[in-house]
């Protein structure tokens, strides 16, 4: 049985189409891969799900339907996001952004700051004069320090130095052992070494599901569908 | 000299007035984006439930008086919570609709308090301190201008410890700067919404008591007069910003004062070539950001 499933999903920024007609299904294990080129609707998909912007179709999680629920209430059903573009709040301190997101009432302080030694080390400091990997370390605590039923991940690694990102896929790794996963990344590496099954967008709407390794083991896959050379080359795109 | 203080001390008691109708405007836009023409009203609305309570049992003590601002400012709160739950709510992201309707709300209350109590000013007294001067300098300053500031000081004091040390204080520091990303987290930033308006028509109801004192009498359109002024605060200090909205309400006040005085009367062009100024110059104002 699916986690999460979407049928018909279909959203608008400022009234422009974003997303047409996506339909797919996230397990209770493992990392789902959302792929395709830059601007076919990944994140727009991501932020559909999360009515954070306008939609129709159907999304229900764990059985139950939740395209008519606002934000706030989808993620009280245990679901942890970590947005494009980390969006942490700049002008608060590391320790005020942590704060901010915890809404369970014994969240998991210990085991994120076993993961993030270094921004406990810089609780009192503004966010916003963070380097942008801690920044990211930042976001992604705030969705471990709850204990999620679904993480969405909206491209964790984007614009990180290659140190930072083995950190962040390791995080990843390490929180797909206990957590299903919804992931957008760009970057392939990172895809191969976590995800499963995958989903492939075009023109917002779905073009391909299968399996990650499979996708990305073969050349004539890789080049129709994302546009880079694979083929089980270590590939990326930016 | 003595003149010179004099205006700087009424400058800063009229800035004071400006800040507390500035304050709420500021948050509210900040954290909602909703243009609220309707704050005056909910100062003018304090005003009137501060000089009922002084018709009724006085405000000639400082228990009558303090007692009158407690009831001006849970008015002016109550005035306001209501605008938001029953004319701004259903219309959650609509900001063009929000700003009309509150253009609509503000008439329409002015015709109210109009109808209730009459068009002509009710003049006031409060405690008989308040009518009197201090000296400082050779400076005579009437008394009422040092409340102002008080009571302006102890509401910017009061919101910043709300801000900083609260759960609410910390959603609506993070709302100002990305409220999509606290829904994001699981958090109803609609609550947050009707506590920024419920505190920033209560900064406008004690506004209201106060400006009666200042002016001497209460009348409907006491909070219309006073909004304009306050709006160009909100823009000079910074959309969302309570400390860049104090700071640009003494500039305004005190500029104001002095051009009255010293450049024949032409207090209100001066703050508006300041307000096109900070426009040109800084358009995100003294201590404003950009907003997601």
């Amino acid at each position: 049985m699916s986690l999460l499933s979407v049928k018909n999903l279909h959203a608008k920024i400022a009234g422009q189409q974003v997303v047409e007609d996506v339909s797919f299904e996230v397990p209770e294990s493992g990392v789902t891969a959302v792929l395709g080129r830059n601007g076919v609707g990944k994140s727009s998909t991501l932020k559909a799900l999360l009515g954070l912007i306008e939609r129709s179709g159907e999304v229900s999680f764990d059985g139950k339907p939740i395209q008519n629920l606002p934000t706030h209430k989808i993620i009280r059903l245990g679901i942890g996001y970590v947005p494009e573009d980390r969006e942490i709040f700049a002008g608060l301190t590391v320790a005020e952004n942590l704060r901010l997101a915890e809404r369970d009432s014994k969240p998991n302080r210990e085991m994120v700051e076993e993961l993030f030694p270094d921004i406990y080390s810089r609780l009192s400091q503004r966010a916003g004069t963070l380097s942008g990997g801690q920044q990211q370390m930042v976001s992604l605590a705030r969705a471990l320090l709850n204990t999620n039923r679904l993480l969405i991940v909206d491209e964790p690694t984007k614009g990180l130095a290659p140190k930072i990102v083995t950190q962040v896929s390791e995080v990843l790794k390490k929180a797909a052992e206990t957590v299903p996963i919804l992931l957008v990344e760009q970057n392939l590496k990172v895809v191969k070494q976590l995800a499963g099954p995958c989903i492939v967008l075009e023109g917002g709407q779905v073009v391909h599901t299968g399996d990650s390794n499979e996708l990305l083991d073969s050349e004539e896959l890789t080049m129709k569908f994302l546009g880079v050379h694979g083929g089980g080359k270590e590939t990326g795109v930016s | 000299m003595e003149t010179l203080i004099l205006l700087l001390v009424t400058g800063l008691g009229l800035g004071a007035l400006y800040f507390l109708i500035a304050s709420g405007l500021s948050l509210i836009y900040g954290l909602m984006g909703v243009l609220n023409f309707a704050h005056g009203s909910f100062l003018t609305f304090g005003g009137f439930a501060g000089m009922e309570i002084a018709r009724r049992i006085g405000a000639e003590t400082w228990p009558q008086f303090i007692l009158a601002i407690i009831v001006g400012g849970a008015a002016g709160a109550l005035f306001a919570s209501l605008t938001e739950l029953l004319l701004i709510r259903p219309l959650y992201l609509r900001h063009i609709e929000q700003a009309l309707i509150t253009v609509g709300l503000s008439l329409a209350s002015v015709a109210l308090m109009e109808g209730i109590w009459g068009a002509d000013p009710i003049y006031v007294s409060g405690p008989a301190i308040l009518s009197e001067v201090t000296e400082i300098a050779g400076a005579r300053i009437p008394n009422d201008r040092f409340l102002l500031i008080f009571g302006a000081v102890a509401i910017l004091v009061g919101m910043l410890a709300f801000l900083r040390y609260t759960r609410f204080g910390l959603i609506i520091r993070a709302g100002v700067e990305n409220r999509s990303m606290v829904t994001a987290l699981g958090i109803d930033v609609r609550t947050a919404f009707t506590l920024v308006f419920a505190i920033g028509g209560l900064a406008a109801g004690i506004g209201g008591v106060l400006a009666s004192q200042y002016f001497g009498y209460v009348s409907p359109h006491i909070g219309g007069t006073l909004l304009i002024f306050a709006f160009i605060v909100t823009i000079i200090g910074g959309l969302g910003s309570l400390v860049g909205a104090a700071i640009a309400a003494a500039i305004v006040g005190v500029l104001q004062q002095l051009a009255n005085f010293y450049l024949g009367g032409t207090g209100d062009l001066i703050v508006v070539i300041l307000l096109a100024a900070v426009l040109l110059l800084r358009p995100t104002g003294l201590l404003g950001k950009r907003a997601h």
